[in-house]
């Protein structure tokens, strides 16, 4: 009697919570809300990192939270707690309520009750005892960075792992009811590599979703020879010359130049805004023909996929941009209802404390037909970015990136290493100006973040070839 | 449970566990926010949050953590067991203690707690501002990033041995940022952020009037030649710099090997004798100002930089204990003990005879670049290195003129950077993150268009 009582009065996981949810739903919408939705997540973290030949650090983490959002018109209303009892999330709601100042509860929206329950966790409770444990990721983790000892001119050395298991459910007065649980494991080498006055580094970051093996598979040495063998090159590198230039960029982390300085104006939150320069241009070339763009959640294992969005929708395989012509935005449940742009299962948030957001998956541009070679020997003078860093993207379009480790083209031919160069543009400049795309697609992991938190994303691209840019240096 | 409460329920839990050493740091917040967009409510936002993180220590002295948001009597055990769990991991070689000074008497200044205004009259507040930002010139077309906001937090540091210290503080903010148009012109944006104890102290009108004369003053733009300048980098973009390289004076950053200093640094010359900075955390100006580290330690003003000379590194605990000093108050509790500075306070030393004092941003006549905010950060410093290349928002003073720069970027580095400092003014401005005079470096690279 006692056990049924505690589990009507607060939100349980592993049970079944459905009447509790369709309770607090009711009130909500009894107090005159349009929509009501409930996110609900239990988490359990951990992270280790190496330095040098020694585990230094090892965090684990656990928490639990709600985020309850109300819509009334096209306002929206959120609020977030950490208790999860009837009366707590309750309460959640009347602030919401409050907050937004509905007083008219005469015209009621209808809610019909939760639909069935689609739980997409069935077959992944059993990931939380396959992932490795803590002795194992140690151990593995020793391994990688001892193996980056490779000479005396690196000087540190740095190996580092998180996982994070992330249990949800959602619920919403559109009767949707899900529960999920997500798998996101990430691990990375740093070195810092001197000699003299000369300075170098190095990084690689690897990540998967939903498959618990996947740190097993890492190839530690093989990324422990690129993170070396990059700065290297880079230690003794001049300063690129600034000026406008031909670039190659390369596959994988390449794409985070798509990601930061077109995927973002493609998605509905900046519609909202009225900051992307893209909002009416629908069916139009915004792009070279030579540019189809994708943005996924569905690609199995890569770091930005998803069963189910953070608003209980499946993600779709959205084709943004066909032979340079847009094709559609990126949208969740307030962008559809304020930019009339349909849903993608784009809906997405860092965690309970914050409203989904539309927010990029996996996004990249489709390979084409050229051989990296094509691209290298098309340009007479210019700049091979091989690796790149962070970049960002202004309120008005303009975005920057950092080149990690790039090496000047002159006559067709990858010559000296050059560091310090940062590439400089606008979105609608440079998305003509993509000439060529190699046939060599690749992903690569990455953290975004936006309006929602940070969230685990992929970026991906093959080489691909931008006839002029403004490169930054000295 | 309230803090008192929940150091009483950890050490009952860690005594039915066998657990003698332990200690932990709390937040416990409430924060409410506005968004508005023409006029209309866009977002509104409150959010309860809770997070504690427990060390405890075992039979080897080793350390273990947790972090969680679960503050129940079950979520405590939890935490404890799993730090416990994890303290079979602990760091052999760089032991971690209590503070020394965790106990020590710590300077209470008044906090100036207000009480919250709630959602009505912050989202009043916000639609007002938005309207007359738009009204203060035809070409603002829109204030797509605004947002006004209070928090009211309690932070708590508590150990086995008996250090017990709370504090419980308000704070404040407004942003605006607004975006031109212009026929024929490309978009500009620009805005303020003004902070505050309370709402009631936040400036409203003098957070819509930067903004919005900001905004303005970049819709005449041009692109840059590519060339060497002579640099006057605003407050707000001095300080910018200084916090991206703060690496220098960090001794966690040199112990592992990502810091230009080395342990052997202090006393090195790094620029102009006429250049003095602090760490401040308590300084009045500082809103968000904290009377005691992640350790417990008190924070303090710390000589970093003095007549151009390194003089200080900030402090945990345990880096404090490997270069034979105390913990300077700038610890972050966490299985690695993170150090970081928390208010920069730039000033001009008496030794300035060397200063070219003609150079002032206000009246100077010759040609300059002004770096109004530098951005994109994370992505264009490279701080082991020492290098920085870095998109910025400024204007180029040539021939009695001040025009707008389009899409540049400033480059080079931090020790040529402090050493090419030519003057510092005199008058020192208050930011969000610290405060400084204006400053002017020679031969500084930019990149532009033209």
């Amino acid at each position: 009697m006692l056990s049924s009582q505690i589990k009507s009065n607060e939100i349980v996981f592993g049970s079944c919570n459905k009447d509790l949810l369709e309770e607090i739903i009711f009130y909500g919408m009894g107090l005159g809300a349009d929509f009501v939705e409930i996110f609900i997540e239990n988490t359990d973290n951990s992270s280790v990192l190496a330095e040098e030949d020694f585990i230094t650090s090892v965090s684990p983490s656990f928490g639990k939270g709600a985020g309850i959002r109300i819509f009334k018109d096209k306002k929206d209303g959120f609020v977030s707690t950490n208790d999860l009892t009837k009366h707590g999330l309750m309460r959640s709601v009347s602030q919401a309520i409050e907050m937004l100042d509905i007083t008219d509860n005469k015209k009621i929206q209808v809610f019909n009750g939760l639909d069935k329950h689609r739980d997409y966790s069935l077959s992944k409770k059993k990931w939380i005892n396959e992932v490795p444990s803590i002795h194992e990721i140690s151990e593995k983790l020793l391994v990688s960075t001892k193996s980056l000892k490779k000479n005396n001119k690196i000087i540190t050395r740095k190996g580092s792992y998180s996982r994070n298991l992330q249990e949800v459910i959602i619920a919403s007065s559109d009767g949707t009811y899900v529960s999920d649980i997500r798998l996101h494991q990430t691990v990375g080498l740093n070195v810092i590599a001197s000699d003299a006055q000369y300075r170098s580094s190095g990084s690689r970051r690897f990540g998967s979703s939903g498959m618990p093996h996947e740190f097993r598979l890492w190839d530690h040495e093989k990324a422990a020879n690129d993170v070396f063998e990059s700065s290297m090159n880079m230690l003794y590198a001049d300063y690129v010359d600034a000026g406008q230039m031909p670039v190659v960029l390369a596959n994988k982390f390449g794409g985070v130049i798509f990601h930061e300085a077109c995927g973002h104006l493609l998605e509905t939150t900046q519609i909202e805004r009225g900051t992307t320069p893209f909002e009416n241009k629908l069916n139009e070339k915004i792009a070279h023909e030579s540019v189809t763009a994708i943005d996924e959640g569905i690609s199995e294992g890569s770091f930005g996929s998803l069963s189910v969005d953070d608003e209980g929708m499946e993600p779709e395989k959205s084709v943004l941009i066909k032979d340079g012509i847009l094709k559609k935005f990126i949208s969740d449940r307030a962008g559809e209802l304020r930019t009339g742009h349909k849903r993608t299962g784009s809906g997405r948030r860092q965690n309970y404390s914050f409203a989904a957001a539309s927010r990029m998956r996996n996004t990249y541009i489709a390979k084409g037909e050229h051989s990296k070679e094509d691209l290298i020997n098309s340009i007479s003078d210019g700049l091979y970015c091989k690796s790149m860093g962070g970049g960002s993207v202004g309120a008005t379009g303009q975005f920057n990136f950092a080149v990690e480790e790039g090496y000047l083209i002159k006559n067709g031919k990858l010559t000296n290493p050059v560091k310090g160069a940062t590439l400089i543009g606008e979105a609608k400049e440079v998305m003509p100006k993509i000439s060529m795309c190699g046939n060599d697609l690749e992903l690569a992991p990455g953290f975004c973040g936006s309006i929602s938190g940070s969230v685990n994303v992929t970026v991906g691209q093959p080489h691909i070839k931008v006839d002029s840019i403004t490169v930054g240096g000295r | 449970m309230n803090s008192k409460e929940i150091t009483i329920q950890i050490s009952e839990a860690a005594d039915s566990l066998n657990l003698k050493k332990w200690d932990y740091g709390a937040s416990f917040s409430n924060d409410y926010s506005v968004q508005v967009d023409k006029g209309e409510a866009k977002q509104l936002k409150a959010s309860q949050k809770q997070i504690l993180t427990i060390r405890v220590w075992n039979e080897s002295n080793l350390v273990g953590i947790t972090t969680t948001s679960d503050i129940s009597e079950s979520g405590i055990k939890k935490a404890l067991n799993q730090a416990n769990i994890a303290s079979d991991f602990g760091n052999k070689n760089e032991t971690t203690e209590f503070s020394p000074l965790a106990q020590d008497p710590i300077e209470f200044k008044d906090s100036k707690k207000r009480n919250p205004v709630g959602i009505k009259k912050l989202l009043t507040l916000l639609r007002e501002a938005e309207v007359k930002l738009l009204e203060s010139h035809e070409s603002i077309k829109s204030v797509p990033y605004n947002g006004l906001s209070e928090s009211f937090y309690e932070r708590v540091y508590a150990n086995s041995d008996g250090a017990f210290r709370s504090y419980s503080k308000s704070q404040a903010a407004l942003y605006l940022y607004a975006r031109a148009e212009e026929k024929n012109k490309k978009p500009r944006s620009s805005g303020s952020i003004k902070l505050g104890y309370g709402v009631e102290d936040i400036d409203i009108e003098s957070c819509i009037k930067d903004a919005s004369n900001k905004t303005i003053s970049h819709l005449n733009y041009s692109s840059i030649k590519t060339d060497k300048y002579l640099i006057c980098f605003s407050p707000e973009s001095f300080l910018t710099i200084i916090n991206a390289f703060s690496s220098m004076f960090n001794a966690r950053s040199i112990l592992d090997g990502v810091s230009l200093s080395n342990k052997n640094s202090i006393g090195d010359k790094l620029s102009t004798e006429a250049l003095n900075i602090y760490d401040d955390g308590l300084h009045e100006k500082n809103i968000s100002s904290s009377p005691f580290d992640g350790e417990g330690t008190p924070t303090k003003r710390l000589c970093l930089i003095n007549k151009g000379r390194l003089e200080n590194f900030i402090h945990s605990e345990s880096t404090a204990r490997i270069f034979k000093t105390i913990p300077t108050g700038h610890a972050g509790l966490g299985s690695k003990v993170s150090v970081s500075p928390d208010w920069i306070v730039v000033e001009k030393s008496e030794e300035n005879s060397d200063l070219k004092t003609l150079l002032d941003h206000s009246t100077y006549e010759g040609e300059f670049v002004y770096i109004e905010e530098l951005n994109a950060i994370h992505a264009g410093v490279r701080a082991s290195q020492g290098s920085f290349s870095l998109p910025f928002d400024g204007w180029l003073y040539k021939n009695g003129k001040k025009i707008s720069i389009e899409s540049a970027t400033v480059a080079g580095d931090i020790k040529y950077l402090l050493k090419n400092i030519v003057n510092i003014e005199s008058n020192q401005e208050v930011t969000t993150s610290g405060i400084s005079p204006h400053i002017w470096v020679d031969e500084l690279s930019i990149t532009g268009d033209a």
